[in-house]
């Protein structure tokens, strides 16, 4: 087999994914060879930085592609790509932009956002997804005979491991020609900074879809202050509007590392976890025993927040008199 | 400008606890509560309001049986102009290429500017928009949290991407764009709109209407299929407080004390 992995760099670095589609890709065929394909502009950096963990590194470089594009590289790839490869990207934006569309235009099979990989019978890859924001995982088949495009989750094949296999750069660059598009690229607008940075604070109340209305928020506020500490929330309630961007956890959101994590009525999607680092001590209080937000914690009540919440802030203000 | 949205009708995962059946070959059905896929609903909104500015209609497409009848009336209610049903038993276990093969043919039997699908839905592949993008050659762009709409032929939008920033581009018409949840704010809908579109007729489609060959959809045309369905035993879980609020308020208490999350 045949197994490409495409590495998004960034700033003159490999994303932390480079490492662990290269272990990915061991996984589905240990004996698979393992080509890297480093894209962008002055990205020699990069490929040196790749090479301890790929066979080879297909260097594309290109003025055009100094901002990663998914509708350049969408067609760039397909043309690039030999028949029947298997094409592994993380999932995440750039890989939504461009991967399905890459199996669609390469007429190979697609699957998405894969956990765990189970291994091979004959030319049928089996692999483990989540459905319904990670409520249920499922036991899936993809026929990779004619070829497959695969993302995978990032953070599942994440390793300490240090690879040392030390493949060599093949410049690609005179291979691609910069397609047109009807999309062009204008600039990156920079998140709002809101008036507390939640990625420096040691202790957070953050509250998700459980408070179930507006008029509730001002009680997660309230045990935040009881406390001491600062308030964040998962995605839903930015959506709601019911507080500012500045204070989203997850992968579209804030990186946090707290120390504790209080998880006051969220579930646990992995865009959410995604933004939580260094594992902290976490509380979840959540309605549903079966929300994912249980399998990470350390401490569990299954309950509701709008019952917790006020007794919870009550008891701390009398024992802070 | 003449706007499509593809919906889904989807269990609904804030009403439901989501239990696997006992033979793992699906989830438990029964008395689930259903709605649009919220990613979907954000798309109609967003559809409505473009044609609020500069004119044209809103028609929403969902693949599904009858039941998904009532997800399309409901952004009928909403706003949308139209609604169509693509609904065959040669449809069922399309896998995403498969859903993007009859969409496509759905497409090419009408006539629209912009494509709007939802960023991801119940799978959470957020594969289904980029594929017919794909498949009719037109611009895609996905996680889209604002549309601007420039002239004739062109949009602004952007894209979400990790951090909370901003991707931001321009779109040339016809394209397709697949939408971020919080985009806007989607209307409420009363019962005195969905009693006004009860009776609408809603147009059904099958694969022979569409000229679809069956042999590229359905369980024949998926390389990708599910075989179970399971609950993963990650690691130990979360050490559960018993006991009523008063006696777990306490033990909170006392473990964000000793943790020092009281300051």
């Amino acid at each position: 087999m045949q197994i490409f992995a495409y590495i998004v760099n960034k700033d003159g670095k490999a994303d932390d994914t480079a490492l662990e589609l290269a272990l990915a890709a061991k996984k589905l065929d240990s004996d698979a060879q393992v080509t890297a394909i480093v894209a962008g502009s002055g990205i020699d950096n990069v490929c040196q930085e790749v090479s301890a963990a790929y066979n080879e590194i297909w260097k594309i470089d290109n003025a055009a592609l100094s901002y990663p594009d998914g509708e350049i590289m969408g067609k760039i790839l397909p043309k690039l790509l030999p028949d029947n490869a298997v094409l592994l990207l993380a999932h995440e934006y750039l890989a939504m932009d461009m991967a399905p569309g890459v199996a669609i235009r390469s007429d190979s099979a697609y699957i998405a956002d894969i956990t765990d990989i189970e291994g091979m019978d004959g030319t049928t890859g089996k692999f483990v997804r989540q459905e319904f924001s990670g409520m249920v995982s499922t036991h899936n088949t993809c026929d990779l005979s004619n070829g497959a495009v695969i993302t995978v989750r990032p953070g599942v094949f994440a390793s300490e491991e240090k690879p040392s296999v030390g493949g060599s750069v093949v410049d690609k660059s005179g291979d691609i020609e910069i397609p047109e598009t009807n999309r062009k690229y204008l600039e990156t607008v920079e998140a709002e900074v809101g008036d507390v940075d939640i990625s420096t604070s040691e202790v957070l109340v953050s509250v998700g879809r459980g408070i179930e209305e507006e008029d509730n928020i001002d009680m997660v506020k309230d045990l935040a202050e009881a406390m001491g500490v600062d308030y964040s929330c998962s995605r839903p309630i930015v959506d709601a509007k019911w507080m500012e961007k500045s204070r989203q956890v997850g992968t579209s959101g804030k990186t946090v590392k707290p120390k504790i994590y209080m998880a006051m009525g969220i579930s646990g999607a992995f865009q959410h976890l995604g933004g939580i680092k260094g594992s902290p001590f976490m509380i979840a209080i959540n309605k549903n025993p079966k929300a994912p937000i249980f399998q990470v914690a350390d401490i569990g009540v299954e309950g509701d927040v709008l019952d917790i919440i006020p007794d919870l802030t009550e008891k701390i203000q009398e024992i802070k008199g | 400008m003449e706007i499509l949205v593809c919906v889904k009708r989807v269990p609904d995962t804030s009403e439901n606890e989501i239990e696997v059946n006992s033979e793992g070959s699906d989830i438990e059905r029964d008395d689930l509560v259903y709605s649009i896929n919220e990613w979907d609903n954000y798309a109609v909104e967003e559809a409505i309001q473009i044609v609020d500015k500069v004119g044209g209609s809103v028609t929403v497409m969902a693949i599904g049986d009858d039941e998904s009848e009532e997800i399309i009336r409901r952004e009928m209610a909403m706003g949308a102009n139209n609604g169509i049903l693509l609904s065959d038993d040669a449809f069922e276990k399309s896998d995403g290429r498969g859903l993007a093969t009859i969409l496509k043919a759905a497409v090419d039997k009408g006539n629209y500017d912009l494509i709007l699908t939802g960023a991801q839905s119940d799978t959470g592949a957020a594969q289904t928009g980029a594929m017919l993008a794909a498949m009719l050659d037109r611009p895609f762009a996905s996680l889209v949290n604002l549309v601007e709409v420039q002239d004739d032929s062109t949009l602004k939008i952007g894209r979400e991407i990790d951090g909370g920033n901003q991707e931001m581009h321009e779109i040339k018409l016809p394209c397709v764009l697949s939408i971020q949840t919080g985009i806007n704010e989607p209307r409420y809908v009363g019962i005195r709109g969905i009693r006004k579109v009860a009776s609408v007729e809603i147009p059904t489609m099958g694969a022979s209407d569409l000229g679809i060959d069956s042999s590229t959809i359905g369980d024949a045309g998926a390389k990708t299929k599910t075989l179970d369905y399971f609950v993963p035993e990650l690691g130990e879980g979360a050490e559960m407080l018993e006991g009523d609020t008063d006696e777990i308020v306490e033990k909170l208490v006392e473990i964000l004390k000793s943790k020092g999350g009281i300051k």
